[in-house]
Protein backbone atom coordinates (compact mmCIF):
# COMPACT_ATOMS: atom_id res chain seq x y z
CA UNK A 1 0.00 0.00 0.00
CA UNK A 2 1.34 3.13 -0.82
CA UNK A 3 1.65 5.92 2.21
CA UNK A 4 -0.91 8.56 2.40
CA UNK A 5 -1.29 11.29 4.37
CA UNK A 6 -4.59 10.91 7.01
CA UNK A 7 -6.81 13.84 7.98
CA UNK A 8 -10.12 13.84 10.21
CA UNK A 9 -12.13 16.92 9.13
CA UNK A 10 -14.06 18.37 12.41
CA UNK A 11 -16.83 19.11 9.62
CA UNK A 12 -18.32 18.71 6.41
CA UNK A 13 -16.95 21.82 4.93
CA UNK A 14 -13.66 20.75 6.15
CA UNK A 15 -14.08 17.85 4.47
CA UNK A 16 -15.18 19.02 1.25
CA UNK A 17 -12.35 21.66 1.71
CA UNK A 18 -9.42 18.49 2.43
CA UNK A 19 -10.87 16.13 -0.49
CA UNK A 20 -11.51 18.23 -3.14
CA UNK A 21 -7.43 18.15 -3.25
CA UNK A 22 -6.15 16.05 -6.24
CA UNK A 23 -5.11 13.24 -5.04
CA UNK A 24 -7.46 12.96 -2.02
CA UNK A 25 -10.45 10.26 -1.18
CA UNK A 26 -12.72 9.88 1.28
CA UNK A 27 -12.41 7.27 3.35
CA UNK A 28 -15.63 5.66 5.29
CA UNK A 29 -15.44 1.62 6.59
CA UNK A 30 -13.03 1.20 3.90
CA UNK A 31 -14.08 -2.44 3.30
CA UNK A 32 -13.43 -1.81 -0.82
CA UNK A 33 -11.08 1.01 -0.50
CA UNK A 34 -8.63 -0.32 1.53
CA UNK A 35 -8.69 -3.91 -0.46
CA UNK A 36 -8.11 -1.79 -3.79
CA UNK A 37 -5.41 -0.15 -2.04
CA UNK A 38 -3.53 -2.75 -0.40
CA UNK A 39 -3.69 -4.38 -4.00
CA UNK A 40 -2.20 -0.95 -5.39
CA UNK A 41 -5.39 -0.54 -8.02
CA UNK A 42 -6.22 3.10 -5.91
CA UNK A 43 -3.31 4.89 -4.60
CA UNK A 44 -4.80 8.18 -3.05
CA UNK A 45 -2.04 10.63 -1.72
CA UNK A 46 -4.31 11.81 1.42
CA UNK A 47 -7.41 9.84 3.09
CA UNK A 48 -10.18 12.10 4.38
CA UNK A 49 -11.44 10.33 7.42
CA UNK A 50 -15.62 11.21 7.68
CA UNK A 51 -16.80 8.28 9.93
CA UNK A 52 -15.86 10.58 12.75
CA UNK A 53 -18.42 13.73 11.22
CA UNK A 54 -21.62 13.97 13.57
CA UNK A 55 -25.23 13.33 12.18
CA UNK A 56 -25.00 11.50 9.34
CA UNK A 57 -25.66 8.32 10.69
CA UNK A 58 -29.26 8.25 11.12
CA UNK A 59 -32.38 7.30 9.51
CA UNK A 60 -34.97 9.85 9.60
CA UNK A 61 -38.76 9.36 9.01
CA UNK A 62 -39.57 12.90 7.46
CA UNK A 63 -43.25 14.71 7.84
CA UNK A 64 -44.06 14.70 4.42
CA UNK A 65 -43.34 10.59 3.99
CA UNK A 66 -40.15 10.48 2.46
CA UNK A 67 -37.44 8.34 4.40
CA UNK A 68 -33.55 10.20 4.89
CA UNK A 69 -31.04 7.96 5.32
CA UNK A 70 -27.29 9.47 6.61
CA UNK A 71 -24.40 8.66 4.72
CA UNK A 72 -22.60 6.42 7.07
CA UNK A 73 -25.88 4.61 8.33
CA UNK A 74 -23.78 0.92 8.40
CA UNK A 75 -25.70 -2.12 5.97
CA UNK A 76 -26.62 -4.21 8.39
CA UNK A 77 -27.96 -1.38 10.91
CA UNK A 78 -30.56 -0.17 7.95
CA UNK A 79 -31.70 -3.88 7.03
CA UNK A 80 -32.10 -4.49 10.56
CA UNK A 81 -34.34 -1.68 11.51
CA UNK A 82 -37.68 -3.19 11.72
CA UNK A 83 -39.74 -0.52 9.99
CA UNK A 84 -37.42 0.43 7.46
CA UNK A 85 -37.75 -3.75 6.71
CA UNK A 86 -41.24 -3.03 6.59
CA UNK A 87 -42.05 0.17 4.41
CA UNK A 88 -38.79 -0.82 2.11
CA UNK A 89 -38.58 -4.92 1.73
CA UNK A 90 -36.89 -5.15 -1.16
CA UNK A 91 -34.35 -2.93 -0.24
CA UNK A 92 -33.41 -4.61 3.21
CA UNK A 93 -33.72 -8.08 1.25
CA UNK A 94 -30.96 -6.62 -0.96
CA UNK A 95 -28.92 -5.17 1.67
CA UNK A 96 -28.79 -9.09 3.29
CA UNK A 97 -28.34 -11.11 0.20
CA UNK A 98 -24.61 -8.55 -0.13
CA UNK A 99 -21.29 -9.38 1.44
CA UNK A 100 -20.76 -11.00 4.45
CA UNK A 101 -22.42 -10.17 7.93
CA UNK A 102 -18.38 -8.94 8.86
CA UNK A 103 -18.71 -6.51 5.98
CA UNK A 104 -22.63 -5.46 6.71
CA UNK A 105 -21.34 -4.66 9.31
CA UNK A 106 -18.80 -2.06 8.62
CA UNK A 107 -19.83 -0.94 5.30
CA UNK A 108 -21.96 2.25 5.15
CA UNK A 109 -24.41 3.62 2.74
CA UNK A 110 -22.13 6.42 1.40
CA UNK A 111 -19.52 3.51 0.56
CA UNK A 112 -22.01 1.41 -1.11
CA UNK A 113 -22.35 3.86 -3.56
CA UNK A 114 -19.49 4.57 -4.54
CA UNK A 115 -17.66 1.48 -4.29
CA UNK A 116 -15.84 -0.03 -7.66
CA UNK A 117 -16.24 -2.72 -10.26
CA UNK A 118 -15.12 -6.09 -9.46
CA UNK A 119 -13.89 -6.31 -13.02
CA UNK A 120 -10.98 -9.00 -12.43
CA UNK A 121 -8.77 -6.74 -15.05
CA UNK A 122 -9.82 -3.65 -13.15
CA UNK A 123 -8.29 -5.38 -10.03
CA UNK A 124 -5.45 -6.25 -11.84
CA UNK A 125 -2.61 -3.96 -12.04
CA UNK A 126 -0.76 -5.51 -14.58
CA UNK A 127 -4.10 -5.69 -17.14
CA UNK A 128 -4.92 -2.83 -18.79
CA UNK A 129 -8.50 -1.25 -18.01
CA UNK A 130 -9.36 2.35 -19.35
CA UNK A 131 -11.60 2.51 -15.71
CA UNK A 132 -8.58 2.70 -13.90
CA UNK A 133 -6.68 4.75 -16.15
CA UNK A 134 -7.85 6.67 -18.94
CA UNK A 135 -6.84 5.21 -22.28
CA UNK A 136 -4.92 2.43 -21.40
CA UNK A 137 -7.27 -0.14 -22.96
CA UNK A 138 -9.53 -2.98 -22.18
CA UNK A 139 -8.34 -6.54 -21.68
CA UNK A 140 -11.97 -7.34 -20.60
CA UNK A 141 -13.04 -7.13 -23.86
CA UNK A 142 -11.50 -10.30 -25.58
CA UNK A 143 -10.75 -11.54 -21.98
CA UNK A 144 -12.24 -13.62 -19.34
CA UNK A 145 -15.74 -12.11 -19.61
CA UNK A 146 -18.73 -14.15 -19.03
CA UNK A 147 -19.58 -11.92 -16.53
CA UNK A 148 -19.90 -9.16 -18.03
CA UNK A 149 -22.19 -6.21 -19.13
CA UNK A 150 -24.98 -7.10 -21.57
CA UNK A 151 -26.56 -3.60 -21.83
CA UNK A 152 -24.82 -0.15 -21.92
CA UNK A 153 -21.10 -0.62 -22.31
CA UNK A 154 -19.03 0.45 -24.77
CA UNK A 155 -15.86 -1.00 -26.64
CA UNK A 156 -13.60 0.80 -23.66
CA UNK A 157 -15.78 -0.80 -21.15
CA UNK A 158 -17.62 -4.03 -20.13
CA UNK A 159 -17.83 -3.75 -16.49
CA UNK A 160 -20.72 -3.99 -13.93
CA UNK A 161 -21.48 -2.24 -11.21
CA UNK A 162 -21.47 -4.51 -8.01
CA UNK A 163 -23.85 -3.16 -5.93
CA UNK A 164 -27.24 -5.27 -4.26
CA UNK A 165 -28.23 -1.45 -2.12
CA UNK A 166 -28.47 0.49 -5.40
CA UNK A 167 -30.70 -2.14 -7.19
CA UNK A 168 -33.86 -1.50 -5.36
CA UNK A 169 -32.86 2.02 -4.63
CA UNK A 170 -33.43 3.39 -8.51
CA UNK A 171 -36.38 1.30 -8.53
CA UNK A 172 -37.90 3.07 -6.06
CA UNK A 173 -36.73 6.44 -7.34
CA UNK A 174 -34.30 7.56 -4.72
CA UNK A 175 -32.36 10.58 -4.12
CA UNK A 176 -28.85 11.35 -3.66
CA UNK A 177 -27.73 14.40 -1.21
CA UNK A 178 -24.16 15.86 -2.06
CA UNK A 179 -22.62 18.12 -0.51
CA UNK A 180 -19.88 19.95 -2.64
CA UNK A 181 -17.70 22.90 -3.12
CA UNK A 182 -20.99 24.64 -4.33
CA UNK A 183 -22.78 23.60 -1.29
CA UNK A 184 -26.09 21.34 -1.12
CA UNK A 185 -27.20 19.49 -4.11
CA UNK A 186 -29.22 16.61 -4.64
CA UNK A 187 -29.53 13.66 -7.91
CA UNK A 188 -31.82 10.87 -8.84
CA UNK A 189 -29.63 7.75 -7.74
CA UNK A 190 -30.07 6.96 -11.49
CA UNK A 191 -28.16 9.66 -12.38
CA UNK A 192 -25.07 9.11 -10.06
CA UNK A 193 -23.53 6.73 -12.06
CA UNK A 194 -22.29 6.82 -15.41
CA UNK A 195 -22.16 4.60 -18.46
CA UNK A 196 -18.52 3.98 -19.63
CA UNK A 197 -19.01 5.66 -23.28
CA UNK A 198 -15.93 6.92 -24.56
CA UNK A 199 -14.89 8.24 -20.67
CA UNK A 200 -15.20 4.58 -18.58
CA UNK A 201 -13.05 6.78 -15.92
CA UNK A 202 -15.42 8.95 -15.00
CA UNK A 203 -17.69 6.97 -13.02
CA UNK A 204 -20.31 8.68 -11.56
CA UNK A 205 -21.52 12.51 -11.80
CA UNK A 206 -19.64 13.80 -8.27
CA UNK A 207 -16.98 16.38 -8.63
CA UNK A 208 -13.69 16.73 -7.20
CA UNK A 209 -14.71 17.26 -3.51
CA UNK A 210 -18.04 16.16 -3.49
CA UNK A 211 -19.47 14.58 -0.23
CA UNK A 212 -22.74 12.05 -0.60
CA UNK A 213 -24.48 13.05 2.71
CA UNK A 214 -27.86 10.96 2.47
CA UNK A 215 -30.33 9.47 0.67
CA UNK A 216 -33.70 9.78 0.50
CA UNK A 217 -36.77 7.75 -0.46
CA UNK A 218 -39.93 9.88 -1.58
CA UNK A 219 -43.12 9.15 0.23
CA UNK A 220 -44.71 6.85 -3.33
CA UNK A 221 -41.45 4.41 -2.21
CA UNK A 222 -43.91 3.37 0.05
CA UNK A 223 -46.51 2.27 -1.89
CA UNK A 224 -44.96 -0.79 -3.05
CA UNK A 225 -44.16 -2.42 0.57
CA UNK A 226 -46.89 -5.10 -0.03
CA UNK A 227 -45.49 -6.25 -3.74
CA UNK A 228 -41.71 -5.87 -3.35
CA UNK A 229 -38.71 -8.12 -4.17
CA UNK A 230 -34.89 -8.22 -4.71
CA UNK A 231 -34.11 -11.39 -6.44
CA UNK A 232 -30.57 -12.07 -6.92
CA UNK A 233 -28.68 -15.35 -8.35
CA UNK A 234 -25.19 -16.08 -7.85
CA UNK A 235 -22.21 -18.45 -8.50
CA UNK A 236 -22.55 -19.60 -4.81
CA UNK A 237 -25.28 -19.70 -2.06
CA UNK A 238 -23.96 -16.37 -0.42
CA UNK A 239 -21.62 -14.35 -0.02
CA UNK A 240 -20.81 -13.28 -3.67
CA UNK A 241 -21.72 -10.65 -6.06
CA UNK A 242 -24.77 -10.87 -8.11
CA UNK A 243 -24.51 -12.80 -11.54
CA UNK A 244 -27.99 -11.27 -12.33
CA UNK A 245 -29.99 -9.36 -9.82
CA UNK A 246 -33.47 -8.13 -10.25
CA UNK A 247 -35.71 -5.67 -7.66
CA UNK A 248 -39.67 -5.72 -8.53
CA UNK A 249 -42.05 -3.31 -7.24
CA UNK A 250 -45.45 -3.42 -7.93
CA UNK A 251 -49.01 -1.61 -6.87
CA UNK A 252 -51.79 -3.89 -7.49
CA UNK A 253 -55.43 -1.60 -7.21
CA UNK A 254 -58.64 -3.79 -8.54
CA UNK A 255 -56.43 -6.99 -9.47
CA UNK A 256 -54.58 -4.45 -11.83
CA UNK A 257 -51.04 -3.23 -11.81
CA UNK A 258 -51.21 0.50 -11.17
CA UNK A 259 -47.59 0.74 -11.28
CA UNK A 260 -44.43 -1.02 -11.61
CA UNK A 261 -41.05 -0.28 -10.43
CA UNK A 262 -37.69 -2.67 -12.33
CA UNK A 263 -34.05 -2.45 -12.26
CA UNK A 264 -31.59 -5.20 -13.04
CA UNK A 265 -28.18 -5.46 -11.62
CA UNK A 266 -24.86 -6.99 -12.84
CA UNK A 267 -26.13 -6.31 -16.20
CA UNK A 268 -24.54 -2.90 -16.88
CA UNK A 269 -21.95 0.02 -15.29
CA UNK A 270 -24.90 0.97 -13.46
CA UNK A 271 -27.90 -0.21 -11.54
CA UNK A 272 -30.20 -0.90 -14.65
CA UNK A 273 -33.51 0.62 -14.51
CA UNK A 274 -36.04 -0.62 -16.92
CA UNK A 275 -38.15 2.15 -17.78
CA UNK A 276 -40.01 0.46 -21.02
CA UNK A 277 -40.62 -3.06 -18.69
CA UNK A 278 -42.19 -0.56 -16.37
CA UNK A 279 -45.21 0.87 -19.14
CA UNK A 280 -45.40 -2.29 -20.38
CA UNK A 281 -46.65 -3.58 -16.71
CA UNK A 282 -48.95 -0.10 -16.27
CA UNK A 283 -52.86 -1.61 -16.83
CA UNK A 284 -51.75 -5.32 -17.04
CA UNK A 285 -53.07 -7.92 -15.23
CA UNK A 286 -49.87 -9.39 -12.92
CA UNK A 287 -49.50 -12.86 -14.95
CA UNK A 288 -47.13 -14.88 -16.67
CA UNK A 289 -48.14 -13.68 -20.18
CA UNK A 290 -47.55 -9.96 -18.85
CA UNK A 291 -44.08 -10.41 -17.08
CA UNK A 292 -42.72 -12.08 -19.77
CA UNK A 293 -43.41 -9.19 -22.22
CA UNK A 294 -42.04 -6.94 -19.58
CA UNK A 295 -38.72 -9.45 -19.51
CA UNK A 296 -38.71 -8.77 -23.57
CA UNK A 297 -38.75 -5.00 -22.98
CA UNK A 298 -36.40 -5.01 -20.09
CA UNK A 299 -33.21 -6.68 -22.42
CA UNK A 300 -34.66 -5.48 -26.11
CA UNK A 301 -31.25 -3.58 -26.23
CA UNK A 302 -29.06 -6.17 -24.87
CA UNK A 303 -25.95 -7.65 -26.43
CA UNK A 304 -23.50 -9.50 -25.17
CA UNK A 305 -19.77 -8.17 -24.56
CA UNK A 306 -17.79 -11.38 -24.73
CA UNK A 307 -18.76 -14.64 -23.68
CA UNK A 308 -22.48 -13.42 -21.83
CA UNK A 309 -24.79 -14.48 -23.98
CA UNK A 310 -26.22 -16.44 -21.09
CA UNK A 311 -26.92 -13.31 -19.26
CA UNK A 312 -29.56 -11.97 -21.44
CA UNK A 313 -31.87 -14.81 -21.16
CA UNK A 314 -31.16 -15.55 -17.06
CA UNK A 315 -31.96 -11.59 -17.36
CA UNK A 316 -34.92 -12.17 -18.82
CA UNK A 317 -36.10 -15.31 -16.72
CA UNK A 318 -35.07 -13.42 -13.51
CA UNK A 319 -37.11 -10.58 -14.29
CA UNK A 320 -40.23 -12.79 -15.00
CA UNK A 321 -39.30 -14.93 -11.60
CA UNK A 322 -38.96 -11.37 -9.95
CA UNK A 323 -41.96 -10.07 -10.40
CA UNK A 324 -43.93 -13.17 -9.89
CA UNK A 325 -42.19 -13.01 -6.68
CA UNK A 326 -43.61 -9.53 -6.28
CA UNK A 327 -47.09 -10.26 -7.42
CA UNK A 328 -47.28 -13.40 -5.02
CA UNK A 329 -46.60 -10.61 -2.07
CA UNK A 330 -43.78 -9.68 0.07
CA UNK A 331 -42.78 -12.35 2.34
CA UNK A 332 -43.47 -11.53 6.35
CA UNK A 333 -39.83 -12.18 6.93
CA UNK A 334 -37.09 -11.04 4.37
CA UNK A 335 -35.52 -13.84 3.67
CA UNK A 336 -32.11 -12.97 2.43
CA UNK A 337 -30.92 -16.26 1.77
CA UNK A 338 -30.63 -17.38 -1.23
CA UNK A 339 -33.18 -20.04 -1.59
CA UNK A 340 -36.09 -17.98 0.04
CA UNK A 341 -37.40 -17.28 -3.43
CA UNK A 342 -38.16 -20.32 -4.13
CA UNK A 343 -39.78 -20.94 -0.50
CA UNK A 344 -43.05 -20.31 0.68
CA UNK A 345 -44.11 -18.49 3.62
CA UNK A 346 -46.83 -16.17 5.00
CA UNK A 347 -47.13 -12.80 3.54
CA UNK A 348 -46.19 -9.16 4.50
CA UNK A 349 -49.04 -7.16 6.59
CA UNK B 1 3.17 12.85 11.41
CA UNK B 2 2.66 10.71 14.71
CA UNK B 3 -1.30 9.64 15.53
CA UNK B 4 -2.30 9.28 18.82
CA UNK B 5 -4.76 6.58 19.14
CA UNK B 6 -7.09 5.07 22.40
CA UNK B 7 -8.08 1.85 22.27
CA UNK B 8 -9.96 -0.36 24.84
CA UNK B 9 -8.45 -4.14 24.08
CA UNK B 10 -9.95 -7.14 25.78
CA UNK B 11 -11.27 -5.09 28.41
CA UNK B 12 -7.99 -2.86 29.02
CA UNK B 13 -7.39 0.59 27.97
CA UNK B 14 -3.88 0.96 25.24
CA UNK B 15 -2.72 4.25 24.41
CA UNK B 16 -0.63 3.98 20.84
CA UNK B 17 1.14 6.39 19.11
CA UNK B 18 1.04 5.77 15.46
CA UNK B 19 4.03 6.37 12.70
CA UNK B 20 1.97 5.14 10.02
CA UNK B 21 -1.46 5.57 9.30
CA UNK B 22 -1.05 2.64 7.29
CA UNK B 23 -1.75 0.03 10.13
CA UNK B 24 -4.75 -2.02 10.11
CA UNK B 25 -6.64 -2.81 13.45
CA UNK B 26 -5.54 -7.08 12.13
CA UNK B 27 -1.66 -5.65 12.29
CA UNK B 28 -1.84 -3.89 15.52
CA UNK B 29 -3.19 -6.48 17.68
CA UNK B 30 -0.90 -9.14 16.05
CA UNK B 31 2.56 -6.90 15.44
CA UNK B 32 2.01 -4.39 18.26
CA UNK B 33 -0.08 -6.23 20.99
CA UNK B 34 1.09 -9.85 20.32
CA UNK B 35 -2.31 -10.43 20.64
CA UNK B 36 -1.51 -13.18 17.83
CA UNK B 37 -4.88 -15.72 17.89
CA UNK B 38 -6.47 -12.83 15.38
CA UNK B 39 -5.32 -14.58 12.00
CA UNK B 40 -4.09 -12.73 9.00
CA UNK B 41 -5.60 -15.05 6.03
CA UNK B 42 -6.20 -13.30 2.68
CA UNK B 43 -5.73 -10.31 4.52
CA UNK B 44 -8.79 -8.84 1.31
CA UNK B 45 -11.67 -9.46 3.49
CA UNK B 46 -12.50 -13.33 2.31
CA UNK B 47 -11.87 -15.43 4.53
CA UNK B 48 -13.07 -14.20 7.91
CA UNK B 49 -9.94 -15.42 9.92
CA UNK B 50 -9.61 -11.75 11.11
CA UNK B 51 -12.78 -11.58 12.63
CA UNK B 52 -13.22 -9.46 15.67
CA UNK B 53 -15.99 -7.26 17.46
CA UNK B 54 -15.57 -3.98 17.49
CA UNK B 55 -17.78 -1.84 19.40
CA UNK B 56 -19.95 -5.14 20.01
CA UNK B 57 -20.21 -5.87 16.46
CA UNK B 58 -18.07 -8.41 14.19
CA UNK B 59 -15.90 -6.83 11.39
CA UNK B 60 -12.61 -8.20 9.35
CA UNK B 61 -9.47 -6.63 11.29
CA UNK B 62 -7.63 -6.74 7.86
CA UNK B 63 -10.18 -4.23 6.51
CA UNK B 64 -10.26 -1.32 8.88
CA UNK B 65 -8.01 1.06 9.72
CA UNK B 66 -6.42 1.25 13.13
CA UNK B 67 -6.31 5.01 12.84
CA UNK B 68 -10.07 5.18 12.15
CA UNK B 69 -10.87 3.43 15.44
CA UNK B 70 -9.79 5.59 17.88
CA UNK B 71 -12.07 4.77 21.23
CA UNK B 72 -13.04 1.68 19.85
CA UNK B 73 -14.38 -1.36 22.17
CA UNK B 74 -12.36 -4.35 20.93
CA UNK B 75 -12.78 -8.08 21.90
CA UNK B 76 -11.15 -10.63 20.11
CA UNK B 77 -10.32 -14.62 20.93
CA UNK B 78 -7.83 -14.09 23.68
CA UNK B 79 -10.84 -12.01 25.81
CA UNK B 80 -13.63 -14.10 26.08
CA UNK B 81 -12.56 -17.26 28.32
CA UNK B 82 -12.95 -15.99 31.76
CA UNK B 83 -9.21 -17.23 33.33
CA UNK B 84 -9.46 -21.31 32.78
CA UNK B 85 -13.33 -21.38 32.25
CA UNK B 86 -14.24 -21.63 28.04
CA UNK B 87 -16.47 -18.59 26.49
CA UNK B 88 -19.41 -21.37 25.72
CA UNK B 89 -18.85 -21.11 22.21
CA UNK B 90 -15.51 -22.35 22.74
CA UNK B 91 -16.54 -25.08 24.64
CA UNK B 92 -19.55 -26.35 21.88
CA UNK B 93 -17.29 -26.51 19.27
CA UNK B 94 -15.15 -28.76 21.00
CA UNK B 95 -18.06 -30.56 21.56
CA UNK B 96 -19.09 -30.95 18.58
CA UNK B 97 -16.03 -31.03 16.58
CA UNK B 98 -16.25 -27.73 15.07
CA UNK B 99 -12.36 -27.13 14.99
CA UNK B 100 -11.44 -26.40 11.84
CA UNK B 101 -7.30 -25.71 11.68
CA UNK B 102 -5.78 -23.26 14.52
CA UNK B 103 -5.57 -20.84 12.01
CA UNK B 104 -9.52 -20.43 10.82
CA UNK B 105 -11.08 -21.19 14.31
CA UNK B 106 -10.53 -17.94 16.20
CA UNK B 107 -12.47 -16.05 13.30
CA UNK B 108 -14.91 -18.64 13.43
CA UNK B 109 -15.57 -18.73 16.99
CA UNK B 110 -15.66 -14.76 17.27
CA UNK B 111 -18.03 -14.56 14.00
CA UNK B 112 -20.28 -16.89 16.02
CA UNK B 113 -20.25 -15.19 19.22
CA UNK B 114 -20.79 -11.81 16.65
CA UNK B 115 -24.04 -13.69 15.19
CA UNK B 116 -25.61 -14.67 18.39
CA UNK B 117 -25.14 -11.04 19.68
CA UNK B 118 -26.47 -10.26 16.31
CA UNK B 119 -29.76 -12.55 16.79
CA UNK B 120 -30.71 -12.72 13.60
CA UNK B 121 -30.27 -15.86 12.30
CA UNK B 122 -32.37 -17.62 15.24
CA UNK B 123 -32.94 -21.22 15.49
CA UNK B 124 -32.83 -21.86 11.37
CA UNK B 125 -29.50 -23.87 10.40
CA UNK B 126 -29.61 -21.91 7.06
CA UNK B 127 -30.14 -18.85 8.25
CA UNK B 128 -26.84 -19.62 10.80
CA UNK B 129 -24.93 -21.19 7.53
CA UNK B 130 -25.53 -17.66 5.55
CA UNK B 131 -24.86 -15.59 9.07
CA UNK B 132 -21.82 -17.47 9.08
CA UNK B 133 -20.89 -17.24 5.63
CA UNK B 134 -18.40 -14.83 6.15
CA UNK B 135 -15.48 -17.37 7.77
CA UNK B 136 -14.39 -19.26 4.53
CA UNK B 137 -12.05 -22.54 4.25
CA UNK B 138 -12.14 -25.87 2.67
CA UNK B 139 -11.68 -27.74 5.76
CA UNK B 140 -14.61 -30.21 6.75
CA UNK B 141 -16.07 -28.63 10.22
CA UNK B 142 -18.54 -26.27 9.01
CA UNK B 143 -21.47 -28.96 9.94
CA UNK B 144 -19.71 -29.31 13.51
CA UNK B 145 -19.85 -25.04 13.86
CA UNK B 146 -23.70 -25.05 13.24
CA UNK B 147 -24.50 -27.72 15.64
CA UNK B 148 -22.85 -25.88 17.89
CA UNK B 149 -24.24 -22.35 17.58
CA UNK B 150 -27.38 -24.24 17.88
CA UNK B 151 -26.36 -25.94 21.28
CA UNK B 152 -25.47 -22.40 22.76
CA UNK B 153 -28.53 -20.57 21.49
CA UNK B 154 -30.95 -23.10 23.06
CA UNK B 155 -28.43 -23.56 26.34
CA UNK B 156 -28.83 -20.01 26.43
CA UNK B 157 -32.42 -19.76 25.49
CA UNK B 158 -33.45 -22.16 28.60
CA UNK B 159 -31.31 -20.21 30.97
CA UNK B 160 -33.51 -17.14 30.43
CA UNK B 161 -36.39 -18.73 30.29
CA UNK B 162 -35.92 -20.47 34.00
CA UNK B 163 -34.20 -16.93 35.51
Amino acid sequence: MKPFDYVRPASIAEAVAAAAQPGAAYLAAGTNLLDLMKGGVSRPDRLVDVTHLKGLDRIEHLADGSLRIGALVRNADLAHDTAFAKAYPAVAEALLSGASAQLRNAATLGGNLLQRTRCAYFYDPASRCNRREAGSGCDANGGENRLHAVLGWSEGCIATHPSDFCIPLVALDAIVEIEGKGGRRELPLDELHRLPGPTPERETALEPGDLIVAVRLPASARDFAGHARYLKVRERTSYAFAVVSAAAALKIENGTIGHARLALGGVAAKPWRARAAEAALKGASPETSAFREAAQAALADAKPSGDNAFKIELARRIVVRALTLAATGTPARIPALPASPFASGALHA
Amino acid sequence: MTHSISLTVNGARRDLQLDDPRVTLLDLLRERLQLTGTKKGCDRGQCGACTILVDGRRINACLALAISHDGADILTIEGIARGDQLHPVQAAFIAHDGFQCGFCTPGQIMSAIGMMREAQAGDDPERIRECISGNLCRCGAYAGIVDAVLEVQTSEANQRRSA
